[in-house]
C-alpha cells in the first residue's frame, strides 16, 4: 500500500503479448494496409483468435471489450484498491497501437459499440451479444460534436422499434456483427430521449451508403448509414427504456468516461512508436540522449525529444490515473476528458514534430512516421474532440452548465 | 514508511501552532541587509559534535510496493497532508504578501514547522529522526501542501530539512552522529543545500566552486554561490563544488573562515531570504566530503523532483484561486466563465498542472523503490519549467488588470513559479 503509478505487476504478461502481437503481427502489415484503402486485412482472423485466447487466460481484454461494468478480472486485491480491465485494457491498448492503430481500430471483436455493451448492457444482453463485433454508429451529417442533436429516430410499434435517419463516421461499420446505434425516441424531450439500439449488421434496411477516404487509419473501415424503416427488436435496447429527462442521456454519455481513456492510450501508443523511432534515428546520427544535462547544453534535437517525451509521461500517467478511477468506481469524467485531451494533442504534436525532425526521412513512405502523424490526428477527434474534451472539463471544474458555458 | 512515536509526541505536545493563531502583529523581523545590501559575515554558528555515534552509518531500507498501481496516500501520509495542509493556508497564505515584500519567513513560522517535524522526516529513527524508512512520496506530498500556502515560505521551511536529508541518504556515521540530533531537537539550526552559481545557462555538473584536497587531509573552497535560502542566518551549509574534476557535495559550518554572504533578493521567493555565498580560501575540516560521486546526480535528481512538487502546490493555488474568481468576475453581462477562450485556460491549467503532480509522484515513487529514476526526474524538470511558469502566467492574465497588483496573489505566484523551472538544488525530496 503505497503510491505507485508503475504498470502493475500482474498485467505485465498480457502486456508482453500485447507488444509482442503488436511487434511480429500489426507492424509488419502497417504499410501494406495503408496503401490498398477498405481491403480487409484477411491476418486479423487469426489475430482474433489468439486474442480470445490471450483474454481467456488472463480474464483481461486486450481490446475495448474488455472494459465496463462486468469486471470478470480474478481479483487478487486484498485492499481496498483495485487495478482492474479499465486499466489492463488501456495498457493493451498502448502496445497495440505502437504496432498499428488502424489495424488494432479494426481489430475483430474489439469496436466501442462493444465498449457500450459492456457497460449498459442487461445481463440478458450481454450473453445474447457474447462474441460478437460491435461498432458504434452516433454521428449524422448534421450532429458530429453536438451529439445531443442527433435527429434518427426511433419509434415505438408494438414488440419493435422503427429507426430512420442517416449515420455516418462508423468506425469498422462494414464489417462488424453489431451496430449500437443511437437514435431518439422522443424528440420533444430532446437529448433525454436519446437510446442506444443494437442493430444487426445484416438488418436490410440499414444500407451501407459508402466507405470514407482518410488521412489516415486506413487500414480501418469507416462506414456510412442509412437507416430505413430499420425494424429493431425492443430487446435490444441498451439501458433503460423510459425517457428520463434528468438522467436520460447521461447514461449514454456515461460510456465515454470508459472509452476516453482507451482512445487516449490509442494516441500513446502511435505517439511512443513516435518517439522510439525518433530516439533511434537520434542515436544513429551521434546524438546522445542524456537526461541529466540542462536542455541548454543539450543539442536542439535531444531538448525537444525530451520535451516530448515529457509530455507523453504527463499523458500516459493521466490516463492510468482517469483508467484506475474507473477500475475503482471512482467518478472519473474529468479525468477521463484530461487525459483524452492531453493524450489527444500530444499524440499529434508528438508525432508531426518527429516528422519534423526525421526531415525527408520521416516525410517519405520509406518509414512509417509519416503514416503515424496522419494516424494519430483522428485521435484528437473522435469519442470527443479536443475542443469537446476542454469544455466538460471546464464545465465540471467550473459547475457551469452547457447552456451557461456554450 | 512509519512515522516513529517520537514525532507523534513532538506534534502532540506543539502549542506553537495554538499560539501563532492569537500571535499579535509581529514585530517587523527584517531579515537585517536585505534592503541595504551590506556584505555581513555569516552566520556564528553553533558547535556542532558527535553525539553517540553509530558503528556505521544509517541507511534506509527501500520501500516495498505491492506492484499495483495505487495514487492514493498511506494514512500517515493523510496526516502529514492535513498538518502541512493546515498550517500552509492558516499561518503561510495569510501572511504571504506581506512576507515577500519584507523578504523574510517568521521566525515563529519556521518554529511551528520544526514543531511539525519538516526536518525529522528525511532522519533515520535510530538518529532521533521520524522515520523507520525514509520516502520521498512523503517529501513530495509535504512539499505540495506547504507550496500551495505559499512557496517561498515552503522554500524557507523546507531548507534546512534538504540538508537534513541529504546528511541522512548520504552522510558516513561520523556526519550523522555529529549534525543530524541538531535536526530533530528543539532548536534546529537554519541550513541550506547550495548547488546554483551566478551564471548564465548553469549546469551543476560543470560548477566552478572549487575544492581541493590539502596536505591536512581537508579542503580548501573556493566560489560563489548564489540564491541561498536563508543564507545570512543558516549555521550549516550542504555545499556543491568540483573536486578533482567531478562534482561533490561538502559539509560547510557558517563559522569556518572565509565565508561571506551577501544579500540577494530575487523576482520571487522572496521569503526564503536568498542570498549569495562567497568562499574566499575557505579550510574544510577532514571529514567534510559526503557522500559518491554517484549521490551528487542523486541529489540533483531528487532536487528536481522537489521542485516540481512545489510547482504542483503552487500550480493548485493559483487553479483554486481562478475558479471561482472567473465565476464572479462579470464583463459583457455575464461571468467571464462562461467564455470558451477563458474556461479552456482553466482546463488547460487544470491538465498540465494533473500532468506535473503525476509524474512527479512517478518519479519520487521510483526513487523510493531503489529504481532508476533519472528520466523521470528529468521529465519532471521538463513539465515543470514549461508548464509550470505557463500556470503561472495564465493566473495574471485570467485577472487581467487586477492580476498585475498586489492586491491579488496571482502576480506573487507568477514571481515564484518562475523559479521552478530554473532551481538546482536548494530543496530535495
Amino acid at each position: 500500500m503505497a503510491i505507485n503509478l508503475e504498470t502493475p505487476k500482474k498485467f505485465k504478461p498480457l502486456i508482453g503479448q500485447a507488444h509482442m502481437v503488436a511487434e511480429e503481427l500489426l507492424r509488419p502489415n502497417s504499410r501494406k494496409y495503408d496503401n490498398f484503402d477498405h481491403e480487409y486485412p484477411v491476418e486479423l482472423d487469426m489475430l482474433r483468435a489468439l486474442i480470445d485466447g490471450m483474454e481467456e487466460g488472463a480474464g483481461q481484454g486486450a481490446g475495448a471489450a474488455g472494459v465496463g461494468q462486468a469486471d470478470t478480472l480474478k481479483q487478487d486485491d486484498t485492499d481496498d484498491n483495485k487495478n482492474g480491465t479499465n486499466l489492463s485494457t488501456m495498457l493493451s491498448i498502448i502496445e497495440m497501437c505502437w504496432g498499428d492503430v488502424g489495424l488494432l481500430l479494426t481489430m475483430p471483436g474489439q469496436g466501442l459499440g462493444n465498449s457500450a455493451i459492456a457497460a449498459v448492457a442487461n445481463e440478458e444482453q450481454l450473453k445474447r451479444f457474447k462474441g460478437k463485433w460491435a461498432a458504434m454508429a452516433i454521428t449524422e451529417p448534421e450532429a458530429g460534436s453536438d451529439s445531443a442533436a442527433i435527429r434518427t429516430t426511433a419509434v415505438k410499434d408494438g414488440d419493435n422499434y422503427i429507426l430512420n435517419g442517416e449515420k455516418i463516421y462508423v468506425t469498422s461499420g462494414e464489417r462488424a456483427d453489431l451496430v449500437v446505434v443511437w437514435a431518439n425516441v422522443d424528440p420533444s424531450a430532446g437529448r433525454a430521449g436519446i437510446k442506444s439500439f443494437v442493430v444487426e449488421r445484416s438488418n436490410p434496411n440499414m444500407k451501407l451508403d459508402r466507405l470514407e477516404e482518410k488521412l489516415g487509419i486506413r487500414a480501418s473501415d469507416t462506414a456510412a448509414f442509412i437507416l430505413q424503416d430499420c425494424v429493431v427488436h425492443k430487446d435490444n435496447l441498451l439501458g433503460d427504456p423510459e425517457v428520463v429527462t434528468d438522467k436520460g442521456f447521461g447514461g449514454v454519455m456515461q460510456t465515454f468516461d470508459n472509452t476516453r481513456p482507451l482512445v487516449a492510450a490509442m494516441a500513446l501508443g502511435v505517439a511512443r512508436a513516435a518517439l522510439d523511432e525518433l530516439r533511434t534515428l537520434l542515436e544513429e546520427n551521434g546524438f546522445e540522449i542524456n537526461y541529466d544535462k540542462p536542455a541548454a547544453y543539450q543539442p536542439g534535437a535531444v531538448a525537444e525529444f525530451i520535451e516530448l517525451e515529457a509530455d507523453w509521461e504527463a499523458a500516459k500517467l493521466l490516463t492510468m490515473e482517469a483508467a484506475w478511477m474507473a477500475d475503482n468506481r471512482k467518478p472519473n469524467s474529468v479525468q477521463a476528458s484530461m487525459a483524452k485531451a492531453k493524450a489527444g494533442r500530444s499524440g499529434t504534436d508528438i508525432t508531426l514534430r518527429a516528422v519534423k525532425l526525421a526531415g525527408s526521412v520521416g516525410y517519405s513512405e520509406n518509414s512509417l512516421l509519416e503514416k503515424w502523424s496522419r494516424d494519430s490526428k483522428i485521435l484528437d477527434i473522435f469519442e470527443g474532440t479536443q475542443q469537446i474534451q476542454l469544455l466538460i472539463i471546464a464545465r465540471q471544474l467550473l459547475g457551469l452548465s452547457s447552456s451557461q458555458l456554450k | 514508511m512509519g512515522l516513529g512515536l517520537r514525532w507523534l509526541n513532538n506534534l502532540a505536545s506543539s502549542s506553537t501552532i495554538d499560539k501563532l493563531k492569537l500571535r499579535k502583529p509581529t514585530e517587523k523581523v527584517v531579515y537585517h541587509g536585505s534592503k541595504n545590501g551590506f556584505k555581513a559575515a555569516a552566520a556564528a554558528g553553533r558547535q556542532f559534535s558527535a553525539k553517540s555515534k553509530q558503528d556505521k552509518p544509517a541507511r534506509q531500507p527501500k520501500a516495498d510496493g505491492a506492484g499495483k498501481f495505487d495514487l492514493t496516500p498511506n494514512d500517515e501520509q493523510e496526516m502529514l497532508i492535513e498538518a502541512f495542509g493546515d498550517f500552509a493556508q492558516s499561518e503561510l497564505l495569510p501572511i504571504a504578501t506581506k512576507s515577500s515584500n519584507d523578504c523574510v519567513t517568521p521566525p515563529e513560522v519556521l518554529k511551528a514547522s520544526t514543531e511539525l517535524g519538516v526536518t525529522m522526516i528525511g532522519v533515520p529513527e535510530e538518529l532521533g529522526g521520524a522515520v523507520e524508512q525514509r520516502s520521498a512520496v512523503t517529501s513530495v506530498l509535504i512539499s505540495e501542501a506547504l507550496a500551495k500556502g505559499d512557496l517561498g515560505m515552503a522554500v524557507a521551511v523546507l531548507a534546512p530539512a534538504a540538508v537534513s536529508t541529504a546528511i541522512g541518504l548520504w552522510g558516513d556515521a561520523d556526519q550523522q552522529a555529529t549534525y543530524l540530533p541538531e535536526f530533530v531537537g528543539d532548536d534546529v539550526p537554519a541550513a541550506a543545500l547550495a548547488v546554483m552559481e551566478p551564471k548564465p545557462m548553469f549546469d551543476p555538473f560543470n560548477l566552478q566552486t572549487t575544492a581541493t584536497k590539502d596536505a591536512d587531509g581537508g579542503y580548501t573552497l573556493n566560489g560563489v554561490k548564489s540564491l541561498v535560502p536563508r543564507g545570512a542566518e543558516a549555521e550549516l551549509f550542504v555545499i556543491a563544488a568540483e573536486l578533482d574534476g567531478a562534482p561533490r557535495m561538502f559539509i560547510v559550518e557558517s563559522k569556518y573562515e572565509g565565508i561571506s554572504v551577501t544579500p540577494e533578493p530575487a523576482m520571487g521567493i522572496r521569503p526564503a531570504a536568498t542570498a549569495t555565498l562567497s568562499f574566499e580560501g575557505t579550510k574544510l575540516p577532514k571529514g567534510a566530503l559526503l557522500g559518491e560521486a554517484a549521490d551528487y546526480t542523486e541529489m540533483i535528481r531528487l532536487s528536481r523532483i522537489a521542485w516540481g512538487a512545489v510547482t504542483a502546490g503552487c500550480g493548485r493555488a493559483v487553479q483554486d484561486y481562478l475558479i471561482p474568481y472567473v465565476n464572479e468576475r462579470k464583463a459583457f453581462g455575464e461571468p467571464i466563465s462562461y467564455r470558451q477562450a477563458v474556461a479552456f485556460t482553466i482546463s488547460n491549467v487544470a491538465i498540465e498542472l494533473e500532468g506535473i503532480r503525476l509524474t512527479t509522484y512517478r518519479a519520487a515513487a521510483l526513487a523510493d523503490a531503489g529504481k532508476d529514476f533519472s528520466r523521470e526526474a528529468a521529465l519532471v524538470r521538463q513539465l515543470t519549467a514549461k508548464y509550470g511558469m505557463q500556470i503561472g502566467s495564465d493566473g495574471v492574465q485570467m485577472l487581467g488588470g487586477h492580476g498585475y497588483t498586489q492586491e491579488y496573489p496571482v502576480e506573487r505566484w507568477y514571481r515564484d513559479l518562475r523559479a521552478a523551472g530554473l532551481m538546482e538544488g536548494v530543496l530535495l525530496v
